[in-house]
């Protein structure tokens, strides 16, 4: 009789070019749930960005090269997983699409998406994680980013982990399920408008009363802490991984050791 | 209509700037969202009417010639009029030959987009007919010289205010002390206004909601009655509607009916459900003596069997742009033709070319929320990206994004290369950043940092330092 313990799932970690350029932390601590939750984590080294700049800029040809890459970068995985709800829709919803009709890419793509997850609903939905260890003294308001919330259905996962993060209370801003008008190359194209947006944005978040502001993608996190520090704002911005990882001693967002 | 979609830029920059305008858009996000969300709570089957809604949609645009035929005979049958209008100019040439045969001189007009579409009140102003718009919203746009800027709500970029201060300079018969202070009142008005003009008019014209092959009716929703005298009373009514209105049977419209006034407007029902078909037939007690259906293409068809097909699903609901925050910062107008919002952003370069309405479709934050709503499942997001695609393979964007995203590219496609020069570029940008964390000025980031503050870069790249974890693991196994 086989007495050992049945073997970790391996899981690629798919670290978002805006988390491995902007934000390690976040890389660090998805490692750091994912292990805590039974995963053996590896990091290809193959990864470069899931190619949503140039697929929502309508450059096809570029898109499907960065994907193929990124389905050859993470074939041997049992699953994929991406702290960004964003980077996670893009590899399941859209890389199937983009081969449709194309045989063997098609197939390849379409196994990519069926394993791939967001790094909250993952540990939530797929490993059954119900609580974590850690805690965080204060009041979080949570932003539903877009892709997440409505590609893949992540509202409720977030929330129920942070609720059980000891000395975390967390306060529903409204309209949280509201776009903070990042929008990827939207912000810088039509600079105006996103400002438009993220200004209702952090004003939801201040009247909240919330001292830290939490989501799951890094392009909406980095959008509403350069507005709310232009504006002046104490309020401190974190990726929810950081919190429920217990990684959250180092600056915030935007903030430096000062 | 002048089209001003090129210049979208500049029309959200000053629609921003506009106090008014955004004091009348928060009525957007409260007068909408909350009630289209009751409504859709308080029936448990609306994502399944939502599904059967597409399908008849689908169905019928799949066989979209063969009901049109159907519609048109039945329309015959009941004594009425059929003309197939290719273009917008084709449109407006018949609707003139009709008023003209008509002696007509004064036409009262429902709620209708399309007539917006093909620009038909401007048209018969110049050809000596007075257009009088009989809904209170297109009313108010009408006395402003100004041009709806939401597809249900036309004044909606308007303020209680505004309406108030036309409503006293243009009916300067009435007493000037009248109170004009609530919405009713300014309503009160327009209806008596508007009372003797149904009676003055020798043509109405409406729009349609529906066209139904299977009895050959034109139908309307409405919630102020007007749509109802304005083709009851005048001795001609011309419907104009586009191709892609027609739907099989009754019951099939009035299962998409079911999700249409709840979508639009939280309603269960719009006030008014009107079907008509034909003229007045003996032994009625109203009625036209002529019925006229004037079907406009205007490129629709063209769209048939290409990735924007979906779009022709469109019920003219409102629902997208009533969740959309890029509708919201800039109203509707900013968009530069008759169409705002997502569908507008799908549907405007479909009618106008790509070339003209590119602004519209890259618009957009890509955030869902408008084909979450739709209550046709129509992909607006994904459409807005095809019509990005086309863009791009037409080198029609600007080029320093095209050199900005070749760069990125090149690299973002070669891993080693990429890791090179983010382990240099990061740890570089990171010391620039400072103690501070963060940079009030960046070059090449001025579209960001206009508004914002950018962060600084944590330290070194994630992959720097898992490559170092990994090394020292290794070592320390061994």
């Amino acid at each position: 009789m086989d007495t050992r313990a049945p073997k970790p799932p391996r899981v690629g970690l798919f670290v978002t070019c805006l988390v491995d350029l902007f934000r390690p932390t976040v890389g660090f601590a998805s490692v750091k749930l994912l292990e805590e939750a039974g995963c053996e984590v590896d990091v290809p080294m193959a990864q470069t960005c899931c190619g949503q700049p140039a697929y929502n800029s309508g450059d096809r040809a570029d898109t499907i090269a960065i994907a193929k890459n990124t389905i050859e970068a993470f074939e041997e995985y049992d699953y994929v997983v991406a702290p960004s709800g964003s980077c996670a829709g893009m590899l399941k919803k859209h890389y199937p699409g983009l081969f449709a009709g194309e045989g063997m890419w098609e197939a390849r793509a379409k196994a990519l998406a069926e394993k791939t997850y967001e790094l909250v609903s993952f540990l939530v939905d797929v490993m059954g994680v119900s609580a974590v260890k850690a805690a965080h003294d204060g009041t979080v308001t949570y932003h539903d980013s877009c892709s997440g919330l409505r590609e893949l259905g992540i509202a409720e996962q977030p929330r129920r982990l942070l609720a059980s993060v000891s000395g975390l209370k967390l306060v529903e801003m409204h309209d949280a399920d509201v776009c903070c008008g990042f929008g990827g190359t939207f912000c810088v194209k039509y600079p105006d408008i996103s400002n438009k947006i993220v200004e209702e944005k952090t004003a939801n978040i201040a009247a909240s009363g919330a001292d830290t502001l939490l989501a799951g993608d890094l392009g909406c996190l980095m959008n509403m802490a350069g507005k709310l520090q232009r504006q002046g704002s104490a309020v401190k911005v974190r990726h929810v991984a950081e919190v429920l990882a217990g990684m959250d001693d180092g600056p915030a967002i935007g903030r430096g050791k000062d | 209509m002048q089209i001003t979609s090129p210049a979208f830029k500049e029309n959200a920059r000053q629609a921003l700037a506009d106090p008014q305008l955004q004091k009348a858009m928060l009525h957007v996000r409260s007068g909408f969202i909350d009630k289209r969300q009751h409504a859709v709570d308080a029936l448990p089957e609306f994502e399944a009417l939502r599904e059967s809604a597409r399908a008849i949609k689908d169905h019928t645009l799949a066989h979209l010639d063969i009901y049109l035929e159907a519609y048109e005979e039945k329309v015959r049958a009941a004594g009425g009029h059929v003309h197939w209008a290719e273009t917008a100019a084709d449109a407006r040439r018949i609707i003139l030959d009709i008023c003209r045969a008509a002696g007509a001189r004064t036409v009262t007009k429902g709620k209708s987009m399309i007539t917006e579409e093909i620009g038909l009140n401007e048209f018969l102003e110049k050809e000596g007919i007075r257009p009088v718009e009989t809904d209170l919203g297109e009313y108010i746009i009408q006395l402003r010289g100004e041009h709806p800027s939401h597809i249900i709500a036309p004044a909606v970029h308007l303020t209680k205010d505004q309406v108030e201060a036309d409503f006293r300079r243009v009916h300067d018969h009435l007493p000037p002390a009248r109170d004009l202070s609530e919405p009713e009142s300014l309503l009160g008005e327009a209806r008596r206004v508007l009372r003797s003009q149904y009676f003055q008019a020798d043509v109405g014209i409406t729009g349609a909601n529906f066209l139904v092959a299977e009895t050959g009716s034109s139908v309307i929703v409405t919630n102020e009655g007007n749509g109802d005298l304005t083709q009851i009373l005048p001795k001609v009514h011309v419907v104009v509607a586009s191709i892609e209105k027609i739907v099989p049977t009754l019951e099939d419209m009035s299962q998409i009916l079911r999700v249409l006034a709840r979508s639009a407007t939280g309603q269960d029902m719009s006030v008014y459900t009107t079907l008509s078909t034909g003229p007045r037939r003996p032994g009625d007690p109203d009625g036209p003596e002529e019925y006229h259906v004037v079907l406009l293409d205007n490129g629709r068809s063209a769209m048939l069997g290409t990735e924007f097909q979906d779009m022709l699903r469109c019920i003219r609901c409102g629902a997208c742009m009533n969740h959309c925050p890029v509708y919201h910062a800039v109203g509707g107008h900013a968009y530069g033709w008759v169409y705002p919002g997502p569908m507008g952003a799908v549907l405007t370069p479909s009618l106008m070319g790509v070339d003209k309405a590119g602004h519209l479709p890259n618009a957009s934050t890509f955030c869902g929320r408008c084909e979450a709503v739709c209550p046709m499942k129509i992909p607006l997001p994904k459409m807005m990206r095809h019509w990005r695609e086309r863009e791009f393979s037409r080198g029609l964007n600007p080029a320093v994004q095209r050199y900005g995203l070749g760069a990125w590219a090149f690299f973002a496609r070669r891993p080693r290369l990429y890791r090179v020069l983010t382990s240099l570029a990061v740890p570089a940008l990171a010391l620039l950043g400072g103690r501070r964390g963060r940079f009030r000025h960046l070059p090449l980031a001025r579209g960001w940092t206009k508004h914002r503050d950018f962060p600084a870069p944590e330290r070194r790249t994630f992959m720097q330092q898992w490559r170092e974890r990994e090394v020292w693991k290794q070592e320390a196994r061994v």
